[in-house]
């Protein structure tokens, strides 16, 4: 028993709700410029007090829940749905002596837990009673169970080569070599799935304004609907996070360049994870509810299925084995 | 770090994540405004009032798609066990490991290609 136990976890959610702020903040400055516009620069220096702005709105926004709705329900859910996303982080290891619980399943952990938030945003649509809340948590829930057997499924390449579903194990095993090489089918599979996971472009299908006005949460206000938008980056910061710590090495140095400290390498990483879900959103534009369901089942799927056979035959080849 | 002190943190981290939702939202109760009208609470639906409830029968394609989830992530289940324990089983048993899981993804993927030839993938 030890005080950090509890100190830990309140300095990370500081840290984490910092990022949250800094992200939307940088998300909207990185496609504004992507699209030749100068992004957010009215509140504070240079707009980085926009986030924070936009968060005091929410706060004073009137609290708006329709006759119709079932009530406790419409309460709850966001709750539901930001929970799991904040326990998640517990299982991240940050650098060898930043982490806050080193537990044995911690891959499974992250993986249980974090469907949850699919039960919160259909509890969200459904109790809103709303035809456009419905059809945004139905699409939500189809694309999150669809894309998570790809993801669930890509990551075994890694535990059969490190043989633990202990991260700080995983990290570790990266030393010499991180997984995004020898597993790059599984990666780029992961990368993909996380994308739909997030409900990220372009699989913001369930948030598609042009046709479901905003998808699950159309009748939120104020802190509610802050809450599913939090949810939605805490996610951010955590399958960054993972994606980190699975396959680009976690906090472990390129090159042998250990002059710079583990944290700066995991924080470099995690932002080029982060940045890229940015680019990509600036870049793709939304695919089609058809070619989402197709792209999961008939390509990721079965892609993930394959790249488990091929580590497995590829650790039987004589020296190319034991990168895997 | 011992095995107590690992599964304490991650019960903090539930409360944490419990105790901010909670708490902002009963301090936002004495910051936002509270002007209810029957106006106001009628459900969205692009200006108009709204027709009928939103809790009908819904689309039955989603129920497929939640069928083919559950067969595959109980799949998940037996996947994950298997690959901590791959290296020692293969010392152990040889090549005949990595046979038994072809051969029970194989009858998976019968499912999955029934499902395709059946058109349960295309949502059209």
């Amino acid at each position: 028993m030890h005080a950090m136990t509890f100190i830990g976890p309140v300095i990370l959610l500081g840290v984490v709700l910092g990022f949250v702020t800094m992200a939307i903040l940088f998300e909207r400055k990185v496609i504004g410029w992507m699209q030749g516009r100068h992004g957010p620069n009215r509140v504070g220096p240079w707009g980085v007090l926009q986030s924070v702005a936009d968060v005091l709105k929410l706060l004073l926004k009137e609290d708006i829940i329709p006759h119709q709705a079932d009530r406790p329900l419409f309460k709850w859910a966001p709750i539901i749905a930001f929970v799991p996303a904040f326990a998640v982080l517990a299982v991240i290891p940050y650098t060898p002596t930043v982490y806050f619980a080193d537990i044995g399943v911690g891959l499974l952990y992250y993986i249980a837990i974090s469907s949850i938030t699919t039960i919160g945003v259909l509890a969200g649509g459904w109790a809103s009673n709303n035809k456009y809340a419905l059809l945004g948590a139905m699409r939500s829930a189809a694309q999150m169970i669809s894309y998570e057997i790809p993801l669930v499924m890509a990551v075994i390449g890694v535990i059969m080569s490190v043989g633990s579903l202990n991260l700080m194990t995983i990290v570790e095993a990266q030393k010499n070599l991180w997984f995004i090489l020898p597993q790059f089918i599984g990666f780029a599979v992961f990368f993909v799935a996380s994308l739909a996971e997030l409900n990220r472009t372009p699989f913001d299908l369930p948030e598609a304004e042009s046709e479901l006005v905003a998808g699950y949460h159309v009748e939120y206000t104020g802190f509610r609907f802050a809450f599913f938008m939090l949810a939605e980056y805490v996610y951010v910061f955590a399958m960054a996070g993972l994606t980190t710590v699975l396959y680009l090495g976690g906090w472990n140095p390129l090159f042998g360049m250990t002059f710079i400290p583990p944290i700066i390498w995991f924080v470099f990483k995690f932002s080029l994870i982060v940045f890229s879900l940015f680019w990509i959103r600036a870049t793709l534009p939304r695919i089609r509810i058809d070619q989402l369901m197709q792209l999961g089942w008939k390509v990721l799927l079965p892609l993930a299925l394959a790249n488990i056979f091929l580590s497995a035959i590829l650790k039987e080849i004589p020296w190319i084995g034991q990168f895997y | 770090m011992t095995y107590t002190a690992s599964y304490l943190a991650v019960a903090v981290f539930f409360l944490l994540g419990l105790a901010l939702p909670v708490v902002a939202l009963t301090a936002g109760r004495f910051l936002r405004p509270d002007k209810p009208s029957a106006e106001k609470s009628i459900s969205y639906e692009s200006g108009v009032d709204p027709t009928g409830d939103s809790w009908v029968q819904f689309n039955v394609r989603y129920y497929l798609f939640a069928l083919l989830f559950v067969v595959f992530d109980v799949e998940t289940v037996f996947l994950y066990p298997w690959a901590v324990v791959y290296d020692a089983l293969r010392a152990d048993m040889g090549l005949f490991v990595l046979g038994e899981m072809l051969f029970f993804v194989f009858f998976l993927v019968i499912g999955l290609a029934y499902a395709w030839k059946k058109k349960v993938l295309e949502w059209t």
